[in-house]
């Protein structure tokens, strides 16, 4: 064997070439972060926190401490995801004629990629899971979900793939495909390097971990609600969450597929999806879509459980129409699974089939139109109480009927034959996502926050992050539309005609806009910490809620619940609260608890190891590292020591001075 | 609705389990669990199958079903894995009834039967291969590999939880742990066997009829 | 606003189509939004003259209201969703030439063959012979039947003015009936993201007068230039920035040519290789090479990344570098060294495969 070729055993195809050492922004980039991060470890070092946060954390399965990483990961690939959003608003404002801009294709398109798939799988997905893990076990009445070492696991399969796509900033390239990485530019011939293969391991690897979490959120929405709660007395919010990753279950094994199939295509040179040898590259289209439009609802379904529970709670009134907004969202699970041919109406499959899938997609607007209708008369004839979390609702209302209105026409095809792909659809799609799903999670993080941390945001900087996001989107997304009324496409780098520059002048405007509102909700957090005091939250209740959550303390203990509660009526916790509910105050029995354990994070660490030699045809390594996940796993299972008591003394303790706090107010 | 009696008076209500047995929270869960992720499995191989009937027929030239597919032992395998699960249904009233070696000889049974299976495919593969009727050749051979392959790595960790549960079952008896663990197993194996019933009809038997 | 002032009959029923259905749709939405913002005012918290009724949480009337009024704006979209699709089907026939202007009887279309190419488009007139790159030229009022493939990506064949978009598919035909109703310049680009050369994959689109049209295919004509397999192969190369480049001269077996994969020396076509498939792969006389024995049909495939040698598996540079001298170009068409995406090959030059043949 060579040198060369001792080498390139060794290392696969990383080299130094793989690393920025001659590109001054990612170097840069690359010392700020790396500074960054040595800061944060030196701090954690110095405080001695490594071992406090491995075992409260790390290794926890307690569905409170595992919503919360979610929600922490998602808010720092936030950051990221909307960096690249900055960088391409700057380009399209400033390359017109012969101004090439800042960033050359090579650079614009991976960040594109990036932004895309960063916003769906490691922003918008983490949050969804994470809001849902931390509300939904407590609202049903139970102390965990029904796998917490999957919960856990989950978790850390999600964060591994999303530090699998940051490693590619620095460490060879990203994608240059877009977020969905269509085949053929996918396949080997025409992106051969390093690029797409970083997509298909992080998206795979973050994948198994949201299929996993599926699985787990329905069987404990299934199994483990506390008794008396029938499926029609459970609030609006866990059947949001229940339809949502009953579909996801339902979703992700066609992406796995899809992904699997394209990756056999470059790892092993089959001919799933190339141009030659009867491949079928279309096909890759519909498995992507059959995943891609379900997606979408998996995201915004809970995000309308959200609004149900914030407009209830905060309009003093139960929900209006609660049987038919539990219908319309089963609706809306079904109609979005028979819709996905109207992502690509334009590759030709016919007018009978083309009309059946625009008029299919219509038809989901009938139960999100009385979804609508529902929330704008659960206001009517309330007390509508204007604090933070209801004003993302009606920032919510006004904005996503916009997008909805924008995807009903799109859904057409003759129009979608001149709006597809243009700036139109862009415009469109971010306007109900981040109308709906965006507002959605940020309205139920304020709501439950004081929660989860026992005491409220600061309300100046979360009126400074609802301002800049709501008038930062419309600024920023109303001149898009008009520009894709004028011709453009999208994942264009550089424009010949000017009359445009205005228009992505403005927008970028609006993205500077939106920039100040996430730095607003990061400061709400940071003020809110440095005044805790004041926006301490005694009762538990600080929004005379409605739902079981609402009855124990903040943040809840371990155990959620010292006794299982019996419900007797829908708005469970307004129920008990109207007809002398008394806490227990005495005989506390042993509480079954789950064990911590650290096979979440070495099985992700390992999967990680897996997909970075995967790509960097380090095969050794690969061999190493999928026989490192078999064995770990083989042996987890030989751990039949996974739970403990908490004893009756330690349980009527907490309970005792919880007592305490709400007599006294201390 | 609020229950009141007739004096105005909120009607006094149970608020809480004062008495609760701690295990029946999660009854039933890990089956169902299992269940669900079973039938995301059946999405996969739905796909796998999709992708097989758009590009079953694209030759390209190439190898061709009647030409490569060897139907008696194609007829032998599906008789070792469907024989597999009849075997495995042997042990289960024996787990029912708490009798561990009889438990433990059927799962042996049926992990050789299932190893015959996995090693019959693998040189049916391996011939294929050296005659040139590779997964590169053409879509056609590229879904066949890869949805029968998928079939056969499901059932070679089928054999892995086989021979860790054998390990387990020696251990620790048939606690209920053990015996969920059983159950899930159960269901994969079958669900295994029925997913080959649709493999070979579409794929071996569809193919030489076509 | 180009799509919404199009001047192509087909743009212009898809223009008036986005108009109705808005409108269909403001329809409720205005009520709503109007709706929301009363409610949220009048209900508020601070406002006294209100009524406040916490039990008002079900109404079986409104709920009728509240799901019917959405179905009958969704059923009356339907219908038009129905009739429109089948009315702009791209691949039916046009029935007018404007509003009102039925289609002459005996009217043969014009043909015109589109090739997406990386990075640009190559336009074949084969009633005419000629082809040419990145310039359009269509006659005024004179239905045109486009025949659509590509080489190597999916790309969209789009010009806003004319009519909708249509992805241009290897090894697939699709079509597109138009017509342009007014002269002028306008441009056309693809809709679908196929690499480096995206942004600039744009074509010019003049409209003219039939007798404009003629001259400027004379024109053509008699400047020269071949387009056959050989030159196909060159121009293929991917590019960006094309200038427009005029062939007076174009093999009349191109298009089938390309859309069946066939245009290097020595491939079979799918088309050949399809029917034998279909056949049972049982060889007919003369066709392609018998089943388990055949060689691959298409040798230029890029190793897949197990079956690399080590010393083969290149590097995983953080920006790839401009492209080594020697890169093979069309000796190797699937050559990973012709597709560094950070530098391309350079512009020819108007005339330059013109004067090559010369």
């Amino acid at each position: 064997m060579t040198d060369q070729s001792l080498l390139k055993t060794v290392f696969g195809r990383l080299t130094w070439e793989s690393f920025p050492l001659h590109e001054p922004i990612l170097f840069g980039t690359f010392m700020v972060v790396a500074l960054l991060g040595l800061g944060i470890v030196g701090a954690i070092t110095r405080y001695r926190l490594w071992g406090y946060l491995w075992t409260e954390w790390f290794t926890s399965v307690d569905h409170k401490k595992v919503g919360i990483m979610y929600i922490i990961l998602a808010i720092i690939m936030l950051l990221r995801g909307i960096s690249d959003a900055v960088m391409m608003r700057v380009q399209q404002a400033i390359a017109f004629g012969s101004n090439p801009g800042f960033l050359p294709p090579h650079h614009y398109d991976q960040i594109f990629t990036a932004h895309g798939t960063i916003m769906i799988f490691f922003v918008a997905i983490p949050l969804v899971v994470g809001i849902v893990n931390f509300v939904m076990p407590l609202q049903i009445g139970a102390r965990d979900v029904a796998f917490p070492f999957l919960n856990n696991l989950s978790f850390w399969l999600t964060a591994a793939g999303a530090v699998l796509t940051m490693i590619s900033l620095f460490v060879g390239e990203f994608a240059r495909t877009g977020w969905l990485s269509y085949a053929p530019l996918a396949e080997l011939a025409y992106s051969p390097d390093t690029g797409v293969d970083y997509y298909l391991w992080s998206l795979q690897i973050a994948g198994v971990g949201t299929t996993l979490s599926a699985i787990n959120m329905v069987a404990t929405i299934i199994k483990m609600r506390a008794p008396g709660m029938t499926m029609m007395k459970m609030p609006v919010f866990c059947w949001t969450a229940l339809c949502s990753n009953v579909l996801a279950v339902a979703i992700f094994p066609a992406l796995t597929a899809a992904f699997f199939l394209l990756m056999l295509d470059r790892y092993i040179g089959t001919n799933f999806f190339t141009n030659e040898l009867g491949g079928a590259p279309m096909m890759y289209w519909n498995m992507v879509w059959i995943w891609g439009h379900p997606e979408v609802y998996v995201l915004v379904l809970p995000a309308f459980g959200i609004y149900s529970e914030i407009t209830q709670t905060f309009t003093g009134k139960r929900l209006f129409g609660y049987t038919s907004m539990v219908y319309a969202t089963v609706v809306i699970t079904i109609l979005s699974y028979l819709v996905w041919l109207h992502h690509f109406f334009t590759m030709g499959a016919g007018a009978g089939v083309n009309s059946f899938f625009g008029i299919a997609t219509m038809v989901i607007a009938i139960p999100t139109g009385a979804k609508i209708f529902n929330w704008l008369f659960t206001m009517y004839r309330g007390n509508i109480r204007w604090e933070l979390p209801m004003m993302w609702v009606l920032a919510f209302m006004l904005t996503f009927t916009v997008g909805g209105m924008t995807g009903v026409l799109l859904a057409i095809p003759s129009a979608d034959f001149v709006l597809h792909n243009s700036l139109f659809l862009v415009a469109h799609f971010h306007n109900t996502i981040i109308g709906g799903v965006v507002f959605g999670l940020f309205a139920g993080m304020v709501y439950w926050f004081p929660k989860a941390f026992g005491f409220k945001l600061d309300e100046f900087w979360g009126k400074v992050a609802f301002w800049g996001w709501v008038v930062g989107y419309w600024i920023a997304w109303t001149p898009i539309y008009v520009v894709g009324l004028m011709g453009t496409t999208r994942r264009v780098n550089h424009f010949d005609d000017p009359t445009l520059q205005p228009y992505f002048i403005v927008a970028a405007v609006g993205a500077a806009l939106i920039v100040v509102g996430i730095l607003g909700f990061v400061m709400s957090i940071v003020m809110g910490f440095v005044k805790r005091d004041k926006l301490r939250d005694l009762t538990g209740d600080p929004w005379d809620g409605r739902t079981l959550e609402w009855s124990t303390s903040s943040p809840p203990p371990a155990y959620n619940f010292a006794q299982t509660p019996v419900i007797h009526d829908l708005d469970t916790w307004y129920d008990m609260k109207e007809n002398g509910y008394e806490r227990p105050t005495e005989g506390f029995r042993p509480i079954h608890m789950p064990r911590n354990t650290g096979a979440g994070v070495i099985l992700a660490g390992l999967a990680l190891l897996l997909g970075f030699s995967m790509v960097w045809y380090i095969w050794w390594l690969s061999a190493v590292s999928f026989a490192g996940l078999l064995v770990v796993a083989v042996a987890h299972t030989f751990n039949f020591k996974r739970d403990y008591f908490i004893p009756a003394d330690e349980v009527a303790r907490i309970e005792g001075k919880r007592s305490q706090q709400l007599a006294t107010g201390v | 609705m609020t229950e009141h009696a007739l004096d105005g008076a909120a009607v006094r209500r149970t608020w809480h389990l004062a008495e609760e047995d701690q295990d029946h929270s999660t009854d039933g869960a890990t089956l169902l669990g299992f269940w669900i992720y079973l039938m995301s499995d059946a999405l996969i191989f739905a796909s796998l199958f999709a992708m097989f009937g758009v590009v079953g027929a694209s030759y390209a030239g190439g190898p061709t079903p009647r030409e490569i597919f060897d139907l008696p032992l194609v007829a032998l395998n599906t008789a070792f894995l469907l024989a597999s699960s009849i075997t495995f249904g042997a042990a289960m009233p024996h787990m029912e009834a708490g009798r561990v070696g009889a438990t433990r000889f059927w799962l042996v049974i049926t992990g050789l039967v299932g190893a015959a299976f996995v090693g019959i495919e693998l040189y049916e593969f391996s011939h294929l291969i050296a005659e040139g009727a590779t997964p590169q050749r053409s879509a056609f051979l590229s879904a066949f590999f890869t949805l029968v392959g998928t079939h056969g790595a499901h059932v070679t960790v089928g054999l892995i939880w086989i021979a860790t549960l054998l390990v387990q079952l020696g251990r620790h008896g048939l606690t209920p742990a053990m015996k969920r663990r059983l159950m899930c197993l159960s269901m994969f194996w079958h669900f295994l066997d029925i997913i080959w019933i649709g493999v070979f009809t579409f794929v071996y038997l569809f193919g030489v009829i076509r | 606003m180009v799509v919404m002032n199009p001047t192509g009959d087909i743009a212009v029923q898809q223009r008036n189509l986005i108009l109705a259905a808005t409108g269909l749709m403001l329809l409720i939405i205005v009520p709503v939004m109007v709706l929301t913002v009363v409610f949220a005012w009048r209900y508020r918290s601070g406002n006294r003259n209100k009524v406040y009724d916490p039990t008002f949480d079900h109404s079986t009337t409104l709920e009728l209201i509240i799901w019917s009024c959405p179905l009958l704006i969704i059923i009356c979209l339907g219908a038009i969703t129905w009739t429109s699709t089948h009315r702009l089907d791209p691949f039916q026939p046009l029935e007018r030439i404007a509003p009102g202007r039925p289609i002459p009887a005996n009217t043969k279309p014009l043909e015109v063959q589109v090739v997406a190419m990386e990075w640009k488009w190559l336009f074949i007139y084969p009633g005419q012979n000629i082809a040419t790159v990145n310039e359009l030229v269509l006659p005024k009022d004179v239905p045109v039947r486009f025949s659509i493939t590509s080489t190597d990506q999916f790309a969209t064949f789009y010009a806003p003015t004319l009519a909708g978009m249509i992805y241009a598919m290897p090894g697939m035909q699709s079509s597109l009936n138009a017509v342009i109703n007014k002269t002028g310049d306008s441009w056309g680009y693809s809709g679908n993201y196929t690499g480096a050369g995206h942004s600039d994959m744009r074509f010019r689109l003049h409209a003219v007068e039939p007798a404009e049209f003629n001259t400027w295919v004379a024109r053509v004509q008699r400047g020269g230039g071949t387009l056959a397999a050989a030159d196909f192969v060159r121009l293929e190369q991917p590019s960006t920035k094309d200038p427009v480049l005029h062939f007076g001269a174009a093999a009349p077996d191109l298009f089938a040519r390309v859309l069946n994969r066939c245009i290097a020396p020595g491939k079979p076509c799918m088309v050949d290789v399809m029917r034998h498939d279909q056949a049972g792969g049982t060889p007919p006389v003369g066709a392609v090479g018998p089943g388990v024995n055949a060689a691959p049909l298409n040798g230029a495939k890029p190793a897949p990344a197990l079956q690399k040698a080590p010393e083969d598996k290149g590097s995983g540079p953080n920006v790839t570098k401009p492209a080594q001298p020697g890169a093979p170009g069309p000796l190797k068409p699937a050559d990973p060294h012709n597709r560094d995406l950070s530098v391309l090959l350079p512009v020819p030059q108007p005339g330059a495969l013109r004067a090559a043949h010369a």
